[in-house]
């Protein structure tokens, strides 16, 4: 028993430490942001490693979750004598929900597993030491630039997702089911508001970017420096990120639509 | 005393360094000084802590206790930015190697270069290529460092590391893993350089003879201590037991051939209890 208190306690002690220096981490990221915004090339490449290779995934991934979402929509608002309205719920599960959440989870599973895996096999194989040893900050030069990518792309992502899912809804409804395509747009277009659902969905994809890209970092700067340590980091990283995702996607939910 | 017998300041002076992992010491008690201008040896089994001691002198890691001077300033009392200025005239050649995977051999050598100097590009390919021809490396500059060899990608982080050029190159196991050529080459390249350039060589260790032929100053660590310190030439002349199993690749001695256990004999007939 007491055993088992011990190890708990451990446990809870070694979570703590590990937020204490994840926050660490993200302050001196903070930091660095004015110094690594002075070299917009390092970080338009990484804006093309982790965003640009990332539409693919996402507009298709989109496209179906559009596309599902008109069909779902139309076989349950059919029965309301509502089928005119798919269009409105899938733009606003889209725009709230789906846009930000699903790229957010997208992203940890495809860019962020990549940024935990490249950090911490340069961990690994000694190249971050040996910039700083050329006193080269790695924290500025790779860690903060990849930071402020990831921090610029899952919003514009979340963009994208939302607009190719709406094509994929219309394709459905419209071009499929044989809605009409005026009430589908105009009926989308009366019920979605710019700022509360817009707005409020962009603001969830600002901060499940800067989550996904501060975690994908921090576990690749933290892994242990071997094979297993990375690969170890770069599982705990996906799901770390996606777990925080969907907790923090609940709660900016009840603080932005009461 | 350590080699330099005149009154000039060592370039790296280590005075009662203390640095501890958990509760094993690695140094309990270290002194030794790099003089200015020679290839100073630090010899010792592995596990000794003679990675650690680059650190310590590189301020990526911080003593327990003692101090390690470098150019006279306190290294883990620097605050980041002067660190960064020191260490800006320090070059490490790691035991990996490295090398920036995504960089070429080119990129690799330019960049020290182009992170700390902001040159013309044609001024940093002329300097990146004459580090390349002091390292035999010119004609390889387009290949990428998974296309070297593991002798080749040394070389080429030898030339990243005098790239800024350097007052104190620290080398960390250079020959490990290398063949009798590329180990040659090596054994002559650290020698030229630092003859060449006029710089201070550290070359941390357990190659016995590559390092002894090269060595103008030799220390050879083990239990935390510097058990032995002089000229190749004394060392090679010592009677200690310790320097003599080191030296001649004795299998038992004062570093014992088992690793602490039981007796055999308890562990085969008393035992049954664990593996």
């Amino acid at each position: 028993m007491t055993d088992l208190v011990a190890a708990l306690g451990q446990r809870t002690l070694l979570g703590l430490q590990g937020l204490g220096r994840a926050v660490v981490l993200v302050l001196r990221l903070l930091a660095a942001v004015p110094a690594a915004l002075r070299r917009p090339r390092l970080i338009i490449e990484q804006v093309y490693a982790v965003g640009v290779l990332s539409m693919v995934i996402i507009v298709v991934s989109s496209l179906f979750v559009g596309m599902v979402l008109g069909l779902q929509g139309y076989y349950t608002l059919v029965d309301f004598g509502a089928a005119e309205s798919v269009g409105t719920l899938v733009a606003l599960s889209l725009v709230r929900e789906l846009g930000p959440v699903v790229t957010a989870l997208l992203f940890a599973g495809r860019a962020g597993s990549s940024l935990t895996a490249e950090v911490g096999l340069m961990k690994a194989t000694e190249q971050l030491s040996s910039m700083e040893m050329m006193a080269v900050d790695p924290e500025r030069r790779i860690l903060a630039p990849r930071f402020i990518a990831s921090f610029i792309s899952v919003p514009l992502l979340a963009v994208v997702f939302s607009a190719v899912g709406v094509l994929g809804g219309y394709l459905v409804a419209v071009g499929m089911i044989g809605i009409d395509a005026g009430a589908f747009w105009s009926n989308m277009q009366s019920a979605v508001s710019v700022r509360d659902d817009i707005l409020n969905g962009f603001i969830k994809s600002v901060v499940f970017g800067f989550v996904a890209g501060w975690i994908a970092l921090h576990k690749g700067y933290e892994a242990e420096p071997t094979s297993q340590g990375v690969s170890r980091a770069t599982t705990m990283g996906v799901v770390h990120a996606s777990l925080a995702v969907l907790g923090l996607d609940f709660l900016l939910t009840a603080l932005m639509f009461d | 005393m350590p080699a330099d017998s005149s009154t000039t300041e060592p370039l790296v002076k280590a005075r009662g360094l203390v640095f501890r992992r958990g509760d094993r010491a690695i140094f309990d008690g270290v002194d030794l000084d790099v003089s200015a201008g020679r290839v100073t040896a630090i010899m010792g089994p592995s596990g000794s802590g003679k990675t650690t001691l680059l650190r310590l002198i590189g301020g990526q890691l911080r003593p327990h206790a003692g101090s390690v001077r470098v150019e006279g300033q306190e290294v883990a009392a620097l605050p980041r930015p002067g660190l960064y200025r020191l260490r800006r005239r320090m070059g490490m050649l790691f035991q990996s190697g490295a090398l920036f995977t995504d960089l070429s051999v080119f990129d690799n050598v330019a960049f020290p270069i182009r992170e700390h100097t902001g040159l013309p590009e044609p001024l940093v390919r002329d300097l990146v290529l004459l580090k390349l021809q002091a390292v035999g490396l010119r004609g390889a500059r387009h290949l990428m460092p998974a296309e070297l060899s593991g002798g080749m990608a040394r070389r080429v982080a030898l030339a990243r590391a005098i790239a800024l050029d350097p007052v104190l190159v620290m080398y960390d196991e250079p020959f490990t893993g290398q063949d009798p050529i590329t180990m040659g080459v090596l054994v002559t390249l650290i020698r030229r350089l630092n003859d060449l350039l006029g710089l201070t060589s550290i070359v941390v260790s357990h190659d016995v003879h590559e390092t002894m032929a090269i060595a103008d100053y030799v220390y050879v660590l083990a239990d935390g201590r510097v058990i032995a310190e002089g000229t190749p030439d004394e060392l090679r002349d010592s009677s200690s037991e310790w320097v003599r199993q080191f030296l001649d690749a004795r299998p038992d001695g004062p570093v014992p051939f088992h690793y602490p256990a039981p007796a055999l004999e308890a562990d085969l007939f008393d035992g049954g209890e664990g593996r």
